[in-house]
């Protein structure tokens, strides 16, 4: 394809095949974690921003993001990783939080940046959707999850941590 | 940014000493692994210790910036290839992990300490720095959470409890005072508005332990003593936690994973 007939939607409609290796049923511009999409001269630029810090996950979605957009034909695709504004689950699509629930993980609570409030709140089971569960463990198997418990249908399972 | 060679040196040298700091400390924390009292602790101690990681990366990377390093690489480069004499960590951090009680409470102290530097570095000068800094802040949350309600139960627990985490806060206390002893250089980034003057950082972190620690019934020895050791002249335990920790890098520098 030539640069000239690579529009910036084509550009962002291949970014939903990258997955967050994580959680592959959801893609990294649903979660938030792409951030711009730029085409200069003959050059991609995307710009991307890590959820947690620590997360092991990062370089390989770097390296995914990258091969997705020469898989296009570009041959200069610079992928830049930003720390401003700081990632938010708040960014975390309606779409993207359907497919967390499907697969057995709580998205995240909506908060206005207060995390100590949002975190009193009751979390519904992502399977029988009842709210008498109890946290576990605000850590969890990554560094985005937290385990709870329900209490109704009596099924731990997983929260997308409120961020 | 343009910053001048006073300045770049100074600021340097600091995000050096904050990346030292995390890295240590997550390693001495990544040792509870497969070993911490329950499951649930052994699972959140080790999220807590590569956050740690995932922040010295993150201060390592702006350090690599600032002196015109490469910052995708640079940062393994000073992790895993610098003798124990170039590492800048308060000796505080490279303590050996001891019982729970005094990993616990090191962690404690560490998380209110990076809560209040985060604190005044979203609002530095140095915008790269105050970017990183709101960033960090916002993961400190649940380690703060997590590690107040353990120190909380740990003080209050039983006599045995009490009386591990009395001698916990007995062998810290001098080693973490000692952590907030400014840098040679640090007047210059003070100057320049990018970081708090040290002994504002002392008194937020005092302004939030001291209380905590009455409420619990913990007392912080006084007069606080002197302890050689400082982030120039390290305890021989740090030396033995590099051996480790880099063994693996350095049988081959350049591999690739």
């Amino acid at each position: 394809m030539h640069m000239s007939e690579l529009t910036l939607d084509a550009i962002w409609t291949a970014l939903e095949d990258v997955k967050d290796p994580e959680i592959p049923v959801v893609s990294v511009v649903e979660m938030g974690i792409v951030r711009e999409v730029a085409v200069d001269g003959d050059r991609v630029v995307v710009t991307m921003t890590p959820t947690f810090s620590g997360c092991p996950a990062l370089r390989v979605m770097e390296d995914d993001i990258a091969n997705r957009v020469r898989a296009l034909g570009v041959t200069k695709v610079e992928v830049r990783i930003i720390l401003s504004p700081p990632w938010s689950t708040e960014w975390i699509t309606e779409k993207a939080r359907a497919k967390l629930k499907s697969v057995g993980l709580a998205p995240p609570p909506r908060h206005d940046g207060d995390l100590s409030l949002v975190l009193m709140e009751l979390v519904a089971c992502p399977y029988c959707d009842s709210k008498n569960t109890s946290i576990r463990n605000t850590f969890g198997p990554t560094l985005c999850r937290a385990i709870f418990y329900c209490n109704a249908c009596q099924q731990p399972f997983e929260q997308f941590k409120p961020l | 940014m343009t910053l001048d060679d006073r300045v770049k040196s100074a600021l340097a040298e600091k995000l050096l000493a904050m990346g030292d700091d995390e890295l240590i400390l997550g390693h001495r924390d990544s040792e509870w692994c497969g070993h911490a009292p329950i499951l649930e602790e052994d699972i959140a101690f080790a999220n807590i210790a590569l956050d740690e990681q995932g922040h010295a990366a993150i201060w390592y990377g702006l350090h690599a910036e600032v002196i015109g390093e490469e910052k995708e690489t640079y940062p393994d480069k000073l992790a895993f290839m610098r003798p124990a004499g170039e590492f800048r960590n308060a000796p505080v951090m490279e303590l050996p992990k001891g019982d729970w009680a005094f990993s616990m409470l090191r962690q404690y102290l560490f998380d209110v300490a990076e809560h209040t530097l985060m604190d005044s570095l979203v609002k530095s000068s140095y915008q790269p720095l105050a970017d990183a800094a709101a960033k960090v802040q916002r993961e400190e949350f649940y380690h703060l959470r997590h590690t107040q309600a353990w120190v909380r139960r740990l003080g209050l627990g039983t006599a045995e409890s009490n009386h591990r985490m009395q001698a916990a806060l007995a062998a810290l206390w001098a080693y973490f005072i000692a952590t907030f002893e400014p840098l040679a250089t640090d007047d210059t980034l003070v100057e320049a508005g990018m970081i708090p003057p040290a002994h504002d950082w002392q008194a937020a972190w005092e302004a939030r332990v001291l209380p905590m620690l009455n409420e619990i019934n913990l007392k912080p020895p006084s007069p606080v003593e002197s302890i050689t050791p400082s982030r120039t002249r390290h305890t021989e335990h740090l030396a033995a936690l590099l051996a480790e920790m880099q063994s693996v890098a350095r049988l081959q520098p350049d591999a690739r994973w």
